[in-house]
């Protein structure tokens, strides 16, 4: 038999709502928060199932936000036992954690998106926007940047490196399609070229 | 002028698309589906519409779905780019984490994302590459706009600085110094007319 905790679920969802404006520059920023609160601090999910969750999330198509989704599958696998009602509690955590995470920061973006379109012509916008543009572009950069120096074992990290590289050069000069890169990334990975 | 998307349902079907093909991030696919092929925007208006979205809380790529739907088609615009960035990504999400409670750990897997990862980094930055060339219309000009952009990388990627300061600190440095400039330009155009 299972049984709906509607405390523990209202509890998860209160969490994700917390979350949602901390998240500033994308999910990544709260990683290190998400595992203070769910792992450490409520025990709601493991430190395996912590680490399955980004490595699933970053298997999945659709935008880094969904890690969040698949922490809250994790919650409601641990939740109930069986396997159709851990698919079906699982499936609910992460519409619950997704929900909570969106919810916050879509309705100021929303609020922001119809203000600056309000006042696009002012001086003000104007310069926000276009003072940004430099920021914009370097974050990204940087972005890339600090995921690659983490692999710093160059016996065994070159690879990672060669293909980082290779990828900018293509994806900046040729109009080869974007699912091409990341087939052939994927293809060597698993016979264990990269 | 920039074409533009007809109706909610074609917003909702192209930011579906471009989620759904967007391993590793969505950024490189927005750039190339909603600039280069569809023309809705130009590099410099994606720019400048991804810097509302950075500086809001939330994922960028989603706020940027939100703020494109509403430019268009107000609130339930917001809402069809939310939804086509989010609907289907997490159905597929679903179906490999069922997968994944079945067949996990397995080194291939593993292999796998390796390899995806380290062309999922190269798409990030090759894509800031081509939007780099926006930069040089801006109104500080070429090489002081250079100038800010170096050292913005200089500052998050090489001295680890939070975000956050190098958007209130660098970032709002930069806007007054374009609000000045922009002032200026305008004042002088005045003058001459």
């Amino acid at each position: 038999m299972m049984s709906l905790d509607l405390t523990l679920w209202w509890d998860v969802f209160l969490t994700f709502i917390g979350m949602s404006l901390l998240a500033i520059g994308g999910a990544i920023t709260v990683i290190p928060d998400m595992h203070r609160h769910l792992v450490l601090q409520h025990a709601w999910l493991t430190d395996s199932q912590f680490t399955a969750s980004i490595a699933i999330a970053q298997s999945a198509p659709g935008p880094n936000i969904l890690v969040v989704g698949m922490m809250g599958w994790h919650i409601g696998i641990n939740a109930t036992q069986g396997l159709w009602q851990q698919y079906l509690l699982g499936t609910m955590g992460l519409c619950v954690a997704m929900l909570g995470v969106m919810l916050p920061s879509s309705i100021l973006t929303y609020g922001a998106a119809r203000w600056v379109q309000k006042h696009r012509d002012a001086l003000s916008v104007i310069s926000f926007k276009q003072g940004l543009a430099p920021i914009v572009v370097s974050s990204i950069l940087a972005t890339s940047w600090i995921i690659t120096v983490a692999h710093d074992d160059w016996s065994r990290d070159w690879t990672i490196w060669l293909s980082t590289a290779l990828t900018v050069f293509l994806i900046w000069k040729t109009q080869i399609h974007i699912l091409w890169l990341l087939g052939a990334g994927a293809v060597l990975g698993a016979i264990g070229l990269i | 002028m920039s074409a533009r998307p007809r109706s909610k349902t074609e917003l909702f079907w192209a930011f579906t698309q471009l989620s759904l093909q967007g391993f590793g991030g969505v950024l490189p696919v927005a750039q190339r589906e909603l600039v280069e092929k569809r023309a809705w925007f130009t590099k410099a208006e994606f720019l400048e519409e991804w810097a509302v979205a950075q500086v809001l809380p939330g994922p960028n790529i989603v706020n940027l779905s939100i703020i494109f739907g509403a430019k268009y088609f107000g609130f339930w615009g917001g809402m069809a780019g939310l939804a086509g960035m989010l609907l289907f990504p997490m159905m597929v999400l679903i179906a490999i984490a069922v997968l994944y409670l079945q067949f996990g750990d397995i080194a291939m897997v593993e292999g796998a994302l390796r390899g995806m990862g380290a062309v999922a980094a190269g798409l990030i930055a090759g894509t800031s590459l081509k939007l780099a060339a926006a930069l040089r219309q801006h109104p500080l000009g070429p090489w002081p706009t250079y100038g800010i952009a170096s050292l913005c990388f200089l500052m998050i990627a090489l001295m680890r600085v939070p975000l956050v300061y190098v958007l209130f600190f660098l970032g709002g440095g930069s806007i007054l110094l374009t609000y000045w400039t922009l002032k200026k330009s305008l004042s002088q155009g005045h003058d001459e007319s």
